[in-house]
This record gives C-alpha cells, sequence and structure tokens, in this order.
C-alpha cells in the first residue's frame, strides 16, 4: 500500500534530472484489497502511463498529504490560470490594453475589468503604468487575459500602483520564497526598515522605502539573497541594519 | 522577441535617483563596473567582462592583394555584430541604429587614429598584403557596450600573433606556428573609449552608464583616448548642447579612467604571456570558477560498495553467462553467437573446409565485412 509513497519518499530531498523514472511495483500479496491512492504530481513531474517521469531538474519536495512537485531554477515566466503578476502597460487599443507580462505574449486587460469601472467611468490607466492582476485565461494557444479585481469585483489589493518605487526581477524560485506564509526573508527585511512591497510570480518584483538610498539597499539585498543560505543571509541582514544610513 | 517596456514608475525612479547622485549598483558617478579580461587559447582571442556585459572579440589573418590606392599599407577590417543572445530587444540581421552608431565608433577610434602600423603588414608591395579582421560580438548586454568592445578590440589586437613569413624574389612562404614562432602586430598605442551619460539637458552625468540608466539618458559623449593624452576621437549623440566646460571636465575624468584601463590590459596580458611560457594552463576554461550556483548545490553523495560482490554473483547466476572458451591464441569467444537470420542464401553454398588449422594461426571469427580485421597484440605471447 505504501510503495507509491515509499518511491517518492526515500528520493524527496535529493536532486533529480529530467528523465528519472517513478516506477510503482503493486504488491504481490494476493490478498485482494489494493488501496487507490491518490497522488497529485505538481510542476516538473508528469505522469506517463504506469510510470511518473520528472521533466525538469530540481529537488523533490513533498507536502501533505500527497503532494509530489520539482524545485527547479527559472527566470523565464511561462503564464499560468490564477497566478497574480505585475505588469507593464505597452498599449491602448479601443476598449483594451495591452500588457506586458515577461511572457512570449502579451496578455490583454480590459477596461472593465476594474473595480467601479463602468462604460462611462473608465479607469485611469497610462501607458507605462503598473498594474498587478490575476490570470482568468493563460493556456498556451491563446494570449492570456489579465483581470484587475476577483469573482466578487472587489479589487482586493489589484490595479494600477506604484507611483514612485523601483521595479526590478528576480528569478522564479525567489518569488515563490517570498511568497512562502511564513517568509523567513522578508521577517528578516522587516527588521531592518519600513518598506513597501508588490510581488508578482512573474519574477517581478516593486519596492518602495521612505528615500531613494534605502530603497536600493532593499533592492539590492532581495537579489542577492537568492544565492545565499539563510545564515549568510541573516549576517548580512544584521550587518546591514546596525550600519544602516 | 520585444524588450521588456520600461515603466513610467521606473523611469521616474531613476531620474530621482541620478539627481541625488545615487545608482542602482552602489557605485559613485565616476566609477567603472569591474573589468575582467580573459584570453582563450587561440592568439587574438579575448572576453571582456564589464559588470555584466560581455564581450568577445576575435582577431584573424589573411593574405590578399593591397587596395590600388594603398599598394604598401596592409587592410584592416572591423565588424561588430549585436545577437540575440545578448538581449531580447536585438533582432537578427537587422540594421539597428545602435549596431551602425557601435560599427563606426570602433572603426572611428581604431582606424582613423593610426593605432597598428599598417606598413608593416606589406608583405610584397602591389600584390600581398596581409588583412587584419577585428570581429567582435556581443555576449550580454546590460549597458555600455561601446566601451567594452573597444577594450576587447584593443586588447585582442594586442595579444594577436601573425605568422612569419619569408621573401624569396616573388615566392612567399608562410610559416605554420610550429615552424617559426608568429610575431606580435606593431602597435603604436591603445585608444580606448569612455562614455558619459547625460541626464536631465545635460546637468547631471554619469560614467558607464548601465542598461537601465541608459534608458533614460538624454545624450551620450564617447571620448576615445590613450594614455599618452590623446584624445583620438570624441562623439556626441542625443542631440543635447553641452558647454566647453563640460566637455574638458569629461575629458579629464576620461584620461585618468584610460591610463587605470590601460595599466589593466596590460596587465593581462603579462600575465597571459608568463603562463604561456611557463606551460601552464591557459584559455578560457581556466580563467571560469567552478561551482557558482550555490543554491540548489549538494554534497557528494557516497555510493554503497559493500555488497556489490554479493549482488553481481546473485546476476551472474540469474542470467547463466558463461565463461569466456578460448578457442586460439589472441581468440576468446563468449557464448554462443546469434545465427544470422537474415536468410543470405547465396552464401551458404559449400564452402571448402579447410580441416588443417594451424594451432598457431589466429582465427578470425568476427562477422565484420571490412576487408581486413587486424587483430592487436599478434606477437604476443
Amino acid at each position: 500500500m505504501d510503495t507509491i509513497h515509499a518511491c517518492f519518499k526515500e528520493k524527496i530531498g535529493e536532486v533529480l534530472l529530467p528523465g528519472d523514472v517513478f516506477s510503482f511495483r503493486l504488491p504481490e500479496s494476493g490478498d485482494g484489497s489494493i488501496k487507490t491512492e491518490k497522488i497529485i504530481c505538481g510542476p516538473g513531474l508528469r505522469r506517463n502511463g504506469e510510470e511518473v517521469q520528472v521533466c525538469k531538474s530540481g529537488i523533490l519536495r513533498h507536502k501533505q498529504p500527497n503532494m509530489y512537485w520539482i524545485d527547479s531554477q527559472q527566470r523565464r515566466y511561462v503564464p499560468a490560470k490564477g497566478e497574480s503578476v505585475i505588469g507593464v502597460v505597452t498599449s491602448k487599443s479601443g476598449d483594451i490594453f495591452k500588457v506586458d507580462v515577461g511572457g512570449s505574449e502579451q496578455a490583454s486587460l480590459s477596461y472593465l475589468a476594474f473595480e467601479g469601472a463602468t462604460k462611462r467611468n473608465r479607469p485611469n490607466v497610462q501607458v507605462g503604468d503598473l498594474v498587478y492582476g490575476q490570470f482568468t485565461i493563460a493556456n498556451k494557444d491563446m494570449e492570456p487575459e489579465l483581470v484587475c479585481i476577483d469573482s466578487c469585483g472587489r479589487a482586493n489589493g489589484m490595479g494600477v500602483f506604484g507611483a514612485d518605487g523601483l521595479l526590478f526581477k528576480v528569478s522564479l524560485g525567489l518569488v515563490r520564497r517570498l511568497l512562502a506564509p511564513q517568509s523567513e526573508i522578508i521577517k528578516d527585511l522587516e527588521k531592518i526598515f519600513p518598506f513597501e512591497l508588490v510581488v508578482g510570480m512573474n519574477g517581478r518584483v516593486w519596492v518602495k522605502a521612505k528615500t531613494v538610498q534605502q530603497t536600493l539597499i532593499v533592492t539590492n539585498l532581495l537579489e542577492t539573497s537568492e544565492n545565499m543560505t539563510s545564515q549568510q543571509r541573516q549576517t548580512l541582514f544584521k550587518r546591514v541594519a546596525e550600519g544602516s544610513l | 522577441m520585444r524588450d521588456t517596456p520600461l515603466s513610467n514608475c521606473e523611469r521616474r525612479f531613476l531620474l530621482k535617483a541620478v539627481e541625488e547622485k545615487k545608482r542602482l549598483d552602489g557605485r559613485q558617478t565616476y566609477d567603472y563596473r569591474n573589468i575582467k579580461i580573459t584570453f582563450g587559447t587561440d592568439y587574438g582571442c579575448c572576453i571582456v567582462e564589464l559588470g555584466r556585459t560581455r564581450v568577445l572579440c576575435q582577431v584573424s589573418c589573411e593574405l590578399v592583394p593591397p587596395k590600388d590606392s594603398r599598394p604598401t599599407e596592409g587592410i584592416m577590417f572591423f565588424n561588430l555584430e549585436l545577437s540575440p543572445m545578448a538581449s531580447p530587444a536585438f533582432e537578427p540581421n537587422r540594421q539597428s541604429e545602435l549596431l551602425v552608431m557601435l560599427n563606426r565608433q570602433l572603426e572611428r577610434c581604431l582606424r582613423n587614429s593610426k593605432c597598428i602600423d599598417t606598413e608593416s603588414l606589406c608583405v610584397v608591395s602591389g600584390e600581398k598584403v596581409w588583412q587584419i579582421r577585428v570581429d567582435v560580438h556581443v555576449l550580454n548586454h546590460d549597458g555600455n557596450l561601446m566601451d567594452a568592445a573597444s577594450i576587447a578590440a584593443i586588447s585582442a589586437l594586442s595579444h594577436f600573433r601573425r605568422p612569419d613569413v619569408a621573401i624569396q624574389g616573388r615566392d612567399i612562404t608562410v610559416f605554420s606556428p610550429e615552424e617559426r614562432d608568429p610575431i606580435p602586430l606593431s602597435i603604436y598605442h591603445m585608444p580606448i573609449c569612455v562614455s558619459f551619460a547625460f541626464f536631465l539637458q545635460g546637468s547631471y552625468l554619469l560614467v558607464d552608464p548601465c542598461e537601465r540608466e541608459e534608458r533614460v539618458k538624454d545624450g551620450l559623449l564617447v571620448i576615445a583616448m590613450n594614455k599618452h593624452r590623446e584624445i583620438c576621437s570624441i562623439q556626441s549623440s542625443g542631440g543635447i548642447m553641452l558647454l566647453k566646460d563640460q566637455v574638458l571636465r569629461c575629458s579629464k575624468i576620461a584620461s585618468v579612467k584610460v591610463s587605470e584601463i590601460t595599466e589593466l590590459i596590460n596587465k593581462a596580458l603579462e600575465n597571459d604571456r608568463k603562463i604561456r611560457k611557463e606551460g601552464g594552463k591557459f584559455g578560457f576554461a581556466e580563467s571560469m570558477p567552478k561551482e557558482r550556483i550555490t543554491a540548489l548545490k549538494r554534497d557528494e553523495a557516497p555510493v554503497e560498495m559493500t555488497d556489490v560482490k554479493e549482488t553481481a554473483s546473485e546476476i551472474n547466476i540469474l542470467r547463466s553467462v558463461s565463461s569466456p572458451v578460448l578457442v586460439a591464441m589472441g581468440t576468446a569467444q563468449v557464448g554462443e553467437g546469434i545465427v544470422n537470420s537474415w536468410g543470405l542464401d547465396e552464401d551458404e553454398e559449400d564452402e571448402p573446409q579447410t580441416e588443417d588449422t594451424k594451432t598457431d594461426e589466429v582465427m578470425v571469427i568476427s562477422d565484420s565485412e571490412e576487408e581486413e580485421v587486424v587483430i592487436l597484440n599478434e606477437e604476443a605471447q
């Protein structure tokens, strides 16, 4: 019964390469009661008949009760439905805005997809503004569509933002670490000085602090904390906090 | 592919930072990024890294007839290419303004300054001269391509060695590098370009702009100079109005920077020469640091070797592998070969069976269709 979980369990935390295969042997005891288990294969794992194949290189991770995925380094973003991203408005044409989200196609954003927007009351969006929105349609055959309201019609933090502040790009792995519920990086950063932070799943991060210098410090800290262990990161943050301007 | 557009808030932030004299990576206004110069195994191949901007330059030479107007001079040919690898904004085979500007500036800096003695490239006057070709490829664009390209070009030219020639009457013999040592080019001086970016109608300037700073600049001033404080070329683009004392100030800054960079190039050339003479390893592979990506790095995992022997013998028993049969001296056979089942009927006619095989003659069992099957160690014990 536990063969499937056992197969995965021994590889949790190990580096796997594309082409590695998990094949399962059904238990040979003929007691007739084969329990079916459900396993959710996350990104990087793909089912191929009776086997599960690895298609991205990275570390195998597990979340209770039955979710497994491959944690990999990547900077190129592929739009996926439901993800919240930061986009830059590139053009306005008629009823829709074209927004660049870092994928292969530009996403389209309708002017009615803002809170309180009607045909008479258009939102104040200019070319070059930053928007934070969610994907409603994002598959590989059509251009993706963004909206800035949730299913109830409320903005919920989405929409145009960022009069000041700095936008920069990081890898997708760092973005996921920042968005984790108990992110250590955010907790460590908070202790240094207050700042505003918007994180998009397409690898774009927007930061604003009181002065230009502080904004630049936060930007550089986030960019360098990508390749550091938590030990190194905490010593670095402590040094900055003591000598901070 | 299109390049990411610059958002309004980034533009505002960058201009505000310039006003407060702050740069994105913490440099001062007149600071250059880290310059790293590495040479390849061939003579004349050089990679320059200016921060994250990477540029590769390759110098090569060829014997050609000279130009009619200058029969006693060699020919220099410059070519700079922007590949899409450098930035998503570059499309292949597209003649953009940036490409034309970079090519023109590189030619002006190196050709018009007469830094290379072209008379020494002449082999037979009016018939054969050396054509030196300098190819610069941009590998990564993070701002300030002009400086990186000029540093790469002059370093590669100083590193390059052309083959030695001997002339007897009308016959020219070109020696290969093994026969005679190749000769370096005769270079009088090293012109290097220094770029200044101007912001907010010329009130603020930055040296060595990175890619985002370049996007919000108003104008660009490029000064090509050598370490003897001789200006080889000045070019101003962007249509900004510059005051006389601004240009003088820039040239003073440029002379300081150029002397530092020339020293760096000379040190790199000296290092490379030393390593080659001592016979050590040189080239790009040696200069790249190992173990770059550290976030997902794992320690080496030891492999369990204790029960390998038992496992191997188990497999042997399971599959019943036969032990090798010694057919004749120098030839052994493991297992029976598979019979050819393709049914080539004409080969199955009667072949004269020679019964008298000598014992010390080596039998050839292989089915290969080669005419001669060579068996190694024929005369061994």
